[in-house]
């Protein structure tokens, strides 16, 4: 990399716990502009809580996170958070708004609002992007499948252009083809449009077609990161259970 | 066991009570600060009065009439025991305007729009729909909880009269159908006994009741905690709490009102 510009996300000594359960112990991460950045992790192991408490949604027990180098809690909360499109886990549509509404919610209000036309037409966009037909732009998501509700959730988190996006398992749901088809989206993203991405997967596939970088996410710290091409490599024993998928090992599988 | 521990327990539930009230009248103060400032989400707000207002003239309407009608009844029978069968239009005038109008539409949205706005926020918890709210920009507290409340406080008076004018005319309908009252000495009477002072305290009870009722399900509903067990909970917790609250706010206007 060229030049001194700070990291897109940073995270020091990040540590969230839920009662007496602790999640994160010590997390650090670094995301350079415009990368994207794989987190994997067994289920449960907080990779889901790291994105919110970047995103502000959780409150951190301890640590610091700077986006583009200033503190997340520096400035305006609107603006902040306008840099950002998120894709949930769940989808999280609104199920009182039809599809398109869904998609084109923050292009309707707000400091991005633009005339209704507009939107729809940027909203049907974006739901081709992500494979999906203009006719199921007025169906409630009620009425979608699974995996038709997890792209138009993929489709809303893009919809106002982005600088940073994070991808709750993007693919999880699809069918290969159609995984394939989100895992194209994602790197276009990214590589065409400059944006930072941070995506979770369990999928190996999808790492290896998303990632420039991985972060191996366990026992709640970073217990790996480096850039793609290394992982094979990589000697961490962890790391090489859980890419191979092997029940064997130093992650107990069955607790 | 030591006399410490029933006393400890009493304690803890005074601490918690207080800790509820405080927590309520935190989230009323956040609520009312967002109603003063931009953006107004109009389409919300518009929609609140629909479900709120509109959809529930049919149950308001229903209770207020058999309501008003077995008032007439009561008055009549237990009237006939001194001879004062007449005042069967006077009493039900009073008895539906000043207590059982607010009171029985308040439970009726209690029952109707708490619960429901309570399932709707618990369910768009759960589901992470407030967390996306919040990533895409928008307030949850202004989007979800400002439109329901605002629309509560305008329409429930609005409903409460509605309640008194169908009572008196369940109570109208049974006392010149089957009792024998002149038709147009009950319509008079009915207006000549009552005073300003009765329709006013109805109207001030239906508005803090409407306000009890959209809060407490806004309150639960933000409240709630994870499954679909959180929001049968929140479900739950919301109509007890807002029933509660506005029998006993009913109990004060009615002092404040009329104790003189
Ligand atoms: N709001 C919350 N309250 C209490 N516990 C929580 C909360 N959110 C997450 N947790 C707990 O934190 C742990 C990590 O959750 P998280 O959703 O981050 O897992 P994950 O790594 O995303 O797993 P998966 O791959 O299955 O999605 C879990 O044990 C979960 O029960
Ligand atoms: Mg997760």
């Amino acid at each position: 990399m060229t030049d001194a510009l700070p990291p897109m996300i940073e995270m020091r000594h990040v540590a969230k716990a839920f009662g007496d359960k602790t999640v994160l112990r010590d997390v650090h991460l670094s995301i350079p502009r415009g990368t994207s950045m794989v987190i994997i992790g067994g289920s449960g192991s907080g990779k889901s809580v790291t994105l919110k408490c970047i995103l502000g949604l959780i409150e951190p027990d301890a640590g610091q996170i700077f986006v583009d180098g200033h503190d997340m809690h520096e400035g305006d909360r609107d603006a902040f958070l306008a840099r950002f499109g998120m894709l949930f886990q769940g989808g999280a549509l609104f199920d009182s708004l039809p599809v398109w509404q869904n998609v084109a919610f923050r292009l309707l209000r707000g400091a991005l609002k633009r005339p209704k036309r507009e939107a729809r037409e940027i909203a049907i966009e974006k739901l081709r992007r992500v494979g999906l037909t203009p006719d199921v732009a007025d169906a409630f998501p009620a009425e979608l499948s699974g995996g038709m509700q997890k792209r138009v959730g993929l489709a809303r988190a893009i919809a106002a252009d982005p600088e940073i996006i994070f991808f709750d398992e993007p693919t999880t749901g699809l069918d290969p083809i159609m995984a394939g088809v989100i895992n194209d989206l994602i790197r276009e993203i990214v590589t065409e449009m400059g944006a930072t991405a941070m995506t979770i997967t369990h999928d190996m596939s999808s790492v290896r077609a998303i990632a420039d970088d991985v972060a191996m996410l366990h026992d709640g710290v970073i217990k790996w990161t480096g850039p793609v091409a290394e992982m094979d490599r990589a000697a961490d024993p962890y790391l090489q259970q859980f890419i191979h998928g092997r029940a064997e090992g130093p992650i107990e599988a069955v607790r | 066991m030591s006399l410490a521990t029933p006393l400890a327990l009493i304690g803890r539930a005074a601490l918690g009570l207080l800790a509820a009230i405080g927590r309520v009248a935190l989230f009323a103060c956040a609520a009312i600060s967002h109603v003063v400032r931009p953006p107004v989400y109009g389409r919300e707000f518009l929609n609140a009065l629909l479900q709120i207002g509109w959809l529930s003239l049919p149950v308001v309407g229903l209770t207020a009439v058999f309501t008003g009608g077995a008032l007439a009844l009561q008055i009549y029978s237990g009237g006939a025991r001194f001879n004062a069968e007449a005042v069967v239009p006077q009493i039900v005038a009073i008895g539906m305007v000043r207590e059982l109008g607010p009171v029985l539409v308040g439970l009726m949205i209690a029952a109707r729009v708490t619960s429901s706005i309570a399932a709707e926020i618990a369910t768009m918890k759960v589901t992470e729909q407030i967390d996306a709210l919040v990533t895409l920009s928008t307030h949850p507290m202004k989007y979800l909880v400002v439109p329901r409340l605002l629309a509560a406080l305008i329409v429930v008076p609005l409903l409460v009269a509605v309640g008194d004018v169908i009572g008196i005319f369940g109570g109208y309908f049974v006392a010149t159908g089957s009792l024998g009252f002149n038709p147009a000495a009950y319509l008079e009477n009915t207006v000549d006994f009552l005073e300003p002072l009765d329709i006013v305290s109805s109207l001030v009870k239906g508005c803090a009741f409407g306000g009890i009722a959209a809060l407490m399900g806004c309150f639960y509903g933000m409240q709630s905690g994870r499954g679909a067990q959180g929001v049968g909970r929140a479900t739950k917790g919301s109509v007890e709490a807002a029933a509660v609250l506005i029998l006993a706010a009913n109990f004060l206007l009615t002092g404040v009102f009329f104790s003189i």
